[in-house]
This record gives structure tokens, sequence and C-alpha cells, in this order.
């Protein structure tokens, strides 16, 4: 249990899959102009996180380890990635469309976003077992809500600044993540303080 | 002559006037993420460059071949065989590379350049231009990278190393740093010197660009996006991306 939620604050607070690991800027800059299209694209990504790596775990493990084919990890993971993320919007169409009407549309962006590969890669990589992936990925998604949440306030907040001519635009969005970036090194080391 | 001249152009454009991270603003995730220190940069410019123009040589080759109703999963498995054959290189002959650069060498799958340059360029386009056209914005790429990652590793680690093939100079100012008592700027190493690098770097872009009458660096998310095509965000009528 403690090691459970060890993974989870890690994932979440220090290791920020937008803020210290870099993972999902576009997304983070793209679609972070309002709360409510930020919310929206973050739980569709939470959804997808956890999705691919319940499917890409086994994969990796009966399969890809079994017959020593480790080597085509990367192929597979986004073919697999791809496929699924097609095959949840068709389903979702289909039977749930008010489900599908809020988060479908985020679903193909989803597809090429480099946390969702980048967290399915790092579970294999930091050999974490089928439970502590999932958390991992759970912690990796709410992360990303966290920072996409927290920065489309920040951004609602400077439509109305008076920001310098040079720096309107991109590169005052990028000063504010760096901002928001700032707040997030305050948490090196709390988690492990909690348990300690 | 005109098909030689346009072919340089081909090369040149990658460089400064479309220069994939700052004036397209695609791939800012490697962009951000390797550039701690010039070596890194260097070996992450090099094998997206390897890949970028193996992959656009691939596509243009095989363009009238793929249906363009499943293009994308088409240029996403020829792009991940690249990388694939690329990591296993990294790996034989460059393993300290490997392991500083960690998930970002398979993330080059997902590098928005690469697709990009694919849909919006190779699917297009006949085999030489291709190339050209992934070699000038591999290089692109690659001086945008050691740019931004020379002037954090000098700042945050108050050194500077730039290397290639064994051959390139060192400065180090620690010592001098320390006797006036002075660190050097560790944050420019870490996340938030990252964002803010990139932020001043792009404002820069923006004002040589307007001292030439072009247009701002925007993140237009639906425009740049290679999954333009094939998105509904565009007919859901949501603003969702930016613009």
């Amino acid at each position: 249990m403690k090691m459970f939620l060890t993974i989870l604050l890690t994932a979440i607070l220090t290791d920020n899959f937008v803020l210290s690991k870099f993972l999902g800027i576009c997304p983070f800059l793209g679609v972070s102009k309002k709360l409510e299209t930020a919310a929206g694209m973050s739980a569709a990504v939470i959804f997808v996180m956890l999705l691919s790596t319940a499917v890409t775990w086994p994969i990796n493990q009966f399969l890809l380890v079994k017959y020593d084919l480790t080597y085509l990890q990367t192929i597979v993971f986004i073919l697999v990635i791809a496929a699924l993320v097609q095959l949840v919007e068709i389903i979702l169409k289909k039977y749930m469309p008010p489900l599908y009407n809020s988060l479908g549309i985020y679903l193909p962006l989803i597809t090429t976003n480099c946390a969702v590969l980048g967290v399915v890669v790092l579970n294999i990589d930091k050999d974490f077992t089928f439970g502590q992936s999932l958390v991992n990925s759970l912690g990796a998604g709410l992360g990303f809500m966290l920072a996409m949440v927290m920065f489309a306030g920040v951004r609602e907040r400077m439509e109305s600044c008076n920001v310098p001519k040079f720096l309107q635009g991109l590169p005052i969005t990028l000063v504010a993540a760096s901002l928001v970036a700032v707040s997030f090194l305050g948490f090196t080391g709390v988690v492990d303080g909690i348990f300690a | 002559m005109a098909e030689k001249k346009s072919l340089g152009k081909e090369l040149t454009k990658g460089f400064i006037a479309e220069n994939p991270v700052l004036r397209l603003v695609l791939g800012t995730c490697p962009t951000l993420a390797v550039s701690t220190s010039v070596e890194n940069a260097l070996g992450m410019g090099i094998a997206a460059t390897i890949v970028l123009i193996c992959s656009n040589v691939a596509i243009s080759a095989l363009r009238k071949v793929i249906p363009s109703k499943v293009r994308i999963p088409c240029f996403v498995v020829v792009i991940a065989a690249f990388v694939t054959l690329v990591q296993m290189f990294v790996k034989a002959f460059a393993p300290a590379l490997d392991e500083s650069l960690g998930i970002f060498l398979p993330l080059i799958v997902v590098n928005c350049i690469i697709l990009g340059r694919a849909e919006a360029f190779a699917s297009k386009n006949s085999v030489i231009p291709s190339a050209i056209d992934g070699l000038g914005m591999g290089i692109g790429f690659t001086i945008a990278l050691s740019l931004m990652a020379a002037i954090r590793e000098f700042f945050g680690a108050g050194a500077l190393t730039v290397k290639i093939l064994g051959k390139g100079f060192a400065v180090d100012i620690n010592e001098q740093l320390a006797s006036i008592g002075l660190e050097p700027i560790l944050i420019f190493i870490l996340a938030p010197g990252g964002f803010f690098v990139f932020g001043m770097l792009i404002a820069l872009a923006n004002k040589l660009a307007e001292n030439k009458g072009k247009p701002k660096a925007e993140l237009n998310g639906c425009e740049n996006c290679p999954m333009a095509a094939s998105c509904s965000i565009k007919s859901g009528g949501e603003e969702a991306c930016s613009k």
C-alpha cells in the first residue's frame, strides 16, 4: 500500500510528467487556453494511459519478453496504442455519445502524444509489476491533469495582462510555464518526507 | 540549373526560415528535455536527423502505394521501424548517449517534426527532394537544440563542452566564478530554465522574423498538427486547438 502511494505521489508531484519530465508539452501549450478543454483533454489522457498500460504490459511480458522480441517494443507499443485509441473512439461514438462528445474529440490527438508512449515505456524500463504500472500511469495522468488545469488557470489570468510586445503570444506562455514549473520544484523530496 | 537551385532551397529553408523548433514550434518535448548539455543535444539531433531522412525517403518512395485513408498509421510504422534501427545502433555504439537520452530515444517515433514532414512534404514530393528536406529539417532541429543546450549548459553548469568526433573545445568558468564567490545558475539546467530559455529564443526568433516582415511563431495547433486531417476537433466545432 505504502509503495503504491509512493509511486502515485511521485508521479503526480515530484516527477510531474509535463513540468519535470517534459512529456506531452504540445497539448500542454496548445490545449490549455480554456479550463474546460484542458480538463477534458486530461481526462481523456488519463483514460488512454490506463488503458494502454493495461494492454501493453501483458503484451510485453507474455509475448515480447517470452519470445525474446523486446527490440520490437517501440513498433508494437505505438501500433497497439494507435489501434486502441481508434477502437475506443468507435465504441464510444456508437454506445456512449455523451461521453464521446466530451472526451472523444481529444482521442485522435492523443495517439501521437508522447506522454502516453512515454508512460508505457517508462513502466517497462522501471521493471514495474502490473499493479505498479497501473498506479504509475494513473499518477502520470493525474499529474498531467494537475499541470494542465493549473496552467489553464494561469493563462486565463494572463489574457487580461499587459504583456511586453516582444513577449506576446508563445514566449510569455513559455515563461508562465517556467514559473509553474518552479512551483513544482518545491515538491522535491516531499514524497520521501511523507513516508520516511 | 533551376532544379539545383530549388534543391538548395529545400535544404536551407529548414535551417532558419522554417526552423522546425523555433519557427514551426514542432518537437517541443525533446527540445526541452534533452537540451541540458550540448553533447546530448547533438546526439539527439543526429539521431532524429537520420530517422527523418530515412523515413522521408521511404515514405516518399511508397507515397503512391499507401492509400490515403490509412496513411498516418503507415507513416507511424515506417518511422517506428527506423527509430528501432537507430535505437539499436546507439545502444551498440554509444551506450553513454543511450543512457542520457533515456526514453527520449524511442520517443522520436512521436516527434511531430518527423510525422509532420512525412505528411506535409514526403507524401507529396519525389524521393530526392524529400531526402534533402529531411536533411535540412534535421539540421535545423539540431541547430536549435544545440543552441538551447549551449545556453543552458553554460549558465547552468558554468561549463561548456562542444565535441564532434573527439574534436572541439571546452570552456569552464567555475573557478573564476568561485573566486568571486558566485555559483552557476543551477535552475537553467532544471525544468523551469528549459521553458524560460525556450521562451526567450522564440521571442528572439519572432523579433528577427518581424524585421523581415514574416509572421510570428504561433502554436496554431491545428494547422501544424500532423493529425489535422483525421482530427475531429475541427468538425466538432470545439475551439480546442489554440487559435
